[in-house]
């Protein structure tokens, strides 16, 4: 069958100003992911095409980017879960400075998950075997760890887009595994991190980051208890 | 102009072995990882079933059985003293994992969980046993992330999307690296006292794998083309368990929580393939079997005409299926439409791992001949790298294993020659290799395309390097390596644009992935002989009395490669006595 993509093309040197680009590809089949077709544009019609990917399957995060208005994965999304009969539109994810064609500039979005401190902080030695955790306490942060950091969710945020300095989704959850990890214990160097105009309490309760997880997160659920956890701290 | 930076050591790769590594180098020196994708996209992070040692959480284990069911695993072509140290140290460098913060799935007294995993046994080969360290079904995700966050944690210095183009070697000293910022192709020169290769394995050699993209084997290539001998690149592994037509992984996890492989007419074949341990027997043998069920008949034919054998997790319930198997019954849904808990999975063998590479000793120092003699400042951990704790055949979660073991290791290594190495000259045409060819790729106007050279690569080393393998396929395979050698000479990009130019990083990988095939079809004819991974249909049988030795084939132009041989280290038999355990026998599981 036959499927034509929209695309959103721009380089800084060549095409400084963005416009959309019509591709047609024959004999798609409906389980190609759109990650396929891209490939398939790529490299039997236009070379200078740029995006990018690594795992193909969902893990590395690589190819966030907007598929017909929604923030998705190129390679976890099938043509059959488009309507792609009509034109499928591709940007670059929203609100991100554009490098080239789907290729964002990712540079604020990892400053931020820096920033919420994102590895174990331990003041007391460790023990000589592991440290124990019920399995209860370590599924509870299994949820947040599965983050692949793709940016869906922090570019499909409006108070991200109105806002450059709130840290977003992805850092904040990044916030929560460590702040409810058991074994950690800095939560209230963390939460001092977030509690504060542009961490925290800049979520609206938008879900639009739910609606956008490729990993089906779900994100401001998490983002309400690290709320609840900084004003436990008050009380 | 190239942009000269001077730091003390250069890690090339930021999986798991180069964060390791990176985390080992004391703050005093500088240090860069390059990097061609930003860190948390690599490769390990797409590992799923677990990291073993014995731990003993939930059931008793050795490390010196973990020894054995390596050694037995890689069909004796491993090295006992490197598999001795790497089993020996698992169970430390897992409880480092965990103080590092690693999330893992738990026992009920809160001790890291363990389960089954193929070829590992208990009381040397008697039953399977609970070894493998597991997080859900993303242990390699949560691995990378948390050596990523521990990086984050310590400063590293990361070079993020920089593209190594080659490497700098001068009278056997390793004197840096080149590379290429991605963003806007300017050429970047790494003068170090130390490099490490930390580049991953070269999946996308063929045609289905269950590697990422970037799996295109540059380290070994680097290795390969300025005059260090690759080791046992004959010894490709093909994942018995990759999603039908994608490749895409099923973990081994889901035969170590109970699933089973059946053929057209429902049987469990694989009682019939390895009696005692059956679906856990070592990958190898699991592919193996998968082909010759198909040749003989018995596959499942999709409306294509390809066929593959079916994954049956029905059984397992959808508790066990949902928490413990979430990530690879996703893939199954989203990409085949598959509903685990109620279908059996569509899968085939897919190229997944490369126990060959760069020959190290067990500290990381890469060797500069069969003989032993070193590179001075050079270093390779991780998949790129040889050691060889795999031999012809790795067992499962025994790769998550070997790069923090020997990522630390190297690491430690490097530290400890830094402290009175010098700094030896730059020569003055450093760059010269890299513009070159930058010049030729970015001309445009070449009759080949990049795309159509690595797609016929692709069919050719599936089809004659893959499961099983013969004289004639093997030679139609150099042959046509050579052919596409020949026609990349009019290989240029399609992309004139100097911004965030992937087409031009194509064309680099692919001649990585021509000169890596080269050197896997070479050393695959060569071998004749079959031994884990390598089969020849011509030769079926194991030759201990020719073939128990490493093969060390060095690059040399038109194809005349000059092979040599290493022999095996046999510590465990030859020098601690123990014959029983640890003298090559048949290998029967």
């Amino acid at each position: 069958m036959q499927v034509t993509f929209r695309i959103q093309r721009f380089d800084p040197k060549k095409h400084p100003i963005p416009f959309f680009q019509k591709f047609v590809v024959e004999d798609a089949h409906p389980t190609d992911r759109v990650l396929d077709i891209l490939h398939r544009i790529k490299w039997e019609q236009d070379g200078s095409l740029a995006f990018r990917r690594s795992c193909a399957h969902g893990i590395c995060g690589s190819c966030g980017m907007r598929i017909n208005n929604r923030n998705m994965l190129a390679c976890s999304t099938l043509l059959q879960d488009l309507r792609y009969r009509k034109p499928v539109k591709l940007e670059p994810l929203p609100g991100m400075p554009v490098l080239k064609d789907l290729v964002v500039d990712m540079t604020s979005f990892y400053r931020k998950y820096e920033a919420v401190k994102p590895y174990l902080v331990t003041k007391t030695s460790p023990p000589e075997k592991e440290r124990l955790q019920s399995n209860e306490d370590a599924e509870k942060l299994f949820e947040a760890a599965k983050c692949i950091l793709c940016g869906c969710c922090t570019t499909a945020c409006p108070s991200t887009w109105t806002n450059d300095d709130f840290l977003g989704p992805a850092a904040l959850l990044k916030a929560y595994r460590y702040v409810f990890d058991t074994r950690d214990e800095a939560a209230d160097e963390r939460l001092d991190i977030i509690d504060s105009p542009n961490g925290i309490w800049r979520c609206r309760t938008v879900f639009n980051c739910v609606e956008a997880c490729p990993k089906d997160i779900d994100i401001t659920g998490h983002l309400s208890e690290l709320k609840r956890a900084c004003v436990a701290r008050e009380l | 102009m190239a942009t000269v930076h001077n730091v003390d050591v250069v890690i090339v790769g930021a999986g798991g072995a180069g964060l390791r590594a990176a985390i080992e180098i004391p703050q005093g020196y500088t240090c860069a990882v390059l990097t061609k994708v930003y860190p948390s996209r690599s490769h390990t992070g797409t590992a799923q079933g677990g990291v073993c040692a014995a731990l003993g959480n939930e059931e008793y284990d050795e490390p010196i059985w973990h020894i054995y069911d390596t050694v037995k695993g890689s069909d004796y072509l491993g090295d006992q003293d490197a598999i001795e140290i790497m089993c020996n140290d698992a169970p430390r460098a897992i409880i480092e994992l965990e103080h590092m913060g690693m999330p893992f799935s738990r026992t009920p007294e809160g001790k890291i969980a363990q389960r089954r995993f193929g070829g590992h046994t208990k009381n040397f080969g008697e039953a399977p046993v609970r070894r493998a360290c597991y997080s859900a079904d993303r242990t390699g995700h949560v691995m990378q992330h948390t050596l990523f966050e521990n990086c984050i944690k310590n400063g590293v210095k990361f070079f993020s999307e920089y593209h190594v183009t080659d490497l700098l070697i001068r009278d056997g000293r390793c004197l840096g690296v080149v590379a290429i910022e991605i963003a806007n192709s300017e050429v970047h020169v790494f003068h170090a006292r130390a490099v490490m290769l930390a580049t991953g394995g070269y999946g996308r050699a063929f045609r289905i794998t269950s590697n990422a993209h970037v799996g295109t084997g540059d380290g070994m290539f680097f290795a390969w083309r300025n005059g260090v001998p690759l080791e046992d690149m004959e010894f490709v592994q093909f994942h018995p368990t990759g999603l039908w037509k994608l490749g895409i992984l099923v973990s081994e996890a889901a035969r170590g929580e109970g699933g089973v492989l059946r053929n057209v007419t429902g049987e469990r074949f694989m009682e019939r393939y390895a009696p005692t341990v059956k679906d856990l027997a070592p990958r190898d043998m699991v592919s193996r079997a998968i082909i010759t069920e198909i040749r003989e008949g018995r596959g499942i034919k999709a409306p294509d005409g390809t066929e593959f054998m079916y994954l049956d997790l029905t059984h397992l319930g959808k508790e066990v299926i949902n928490t413990k198997l979430p990530e690879i019954t996703g893939f199954a849904r989203t990409y085949l439409g598959v509903e685990p808990t109620t279908e059996p999975i569509p899968i085939t063998p897919t190229t997944h791992y490369a126990m060959g590479g760069i020959p190290t000793d067990y500290d990381a120092q890469v060797l500069a001949d069969h003989k032993g003699k070193l590179i001075q400042g050079l270093y390779a951990a991780g998949e790129c790298a040889c050691v060889s704790v795999h031999g012809a055949n790795r067992l499962g979660t025994n790769s998550l294993l070997d790069i923090i073991v020997f990522g630390r290791r190297g690491g430690k290594a490097i530290a400890a020659y830094l402290k009175d190495a010098d700094w030896a000259k730059l020569p003055a045409d450093r760059d010269a290799p890299t513009r070159e060819r930058l010049a030729r790729f970015m001309k445009g106007g070449g009759k080949e395309s990049a795309a159509k050279l690595r797609g016929e690569l692709q069919d050719v080393m599936m089809d004659d390097c893959g499961v099983f393998r013969t004289e004639e396929g093997l030679k139609r395979a150099i042959a046509k390596v050579r052919e596409l050698s020949e026609r990349y000479k009019e290989v240029t990009v399609r992309d004139d644009s100097p911004v965030f130019n992937t087409d031009l990083i194509e064309v680099f990988e692919l001649e990585s992935l021509l000169g890596v095939a080269d050197s896997i079809t070479a050393s695959a004819l060569n071998r004749t002989e079959s031994r884990g991974a390598h089969n020849r249909e011509d030769h079926p049988e194991r030759d201990d009395d020719k073939w128990l030795k490493h093969t060390f084939i060095a690059y040399h132009p038109e194809g005349r490669h000059e092979i040599a041989y290493k022999s095996v280290n046999l510590k465990l038999w030859k020098e601690d006595g123990d014959e029983e355990h640890f003298k090559p026998k048949p290998r029967v599981y």
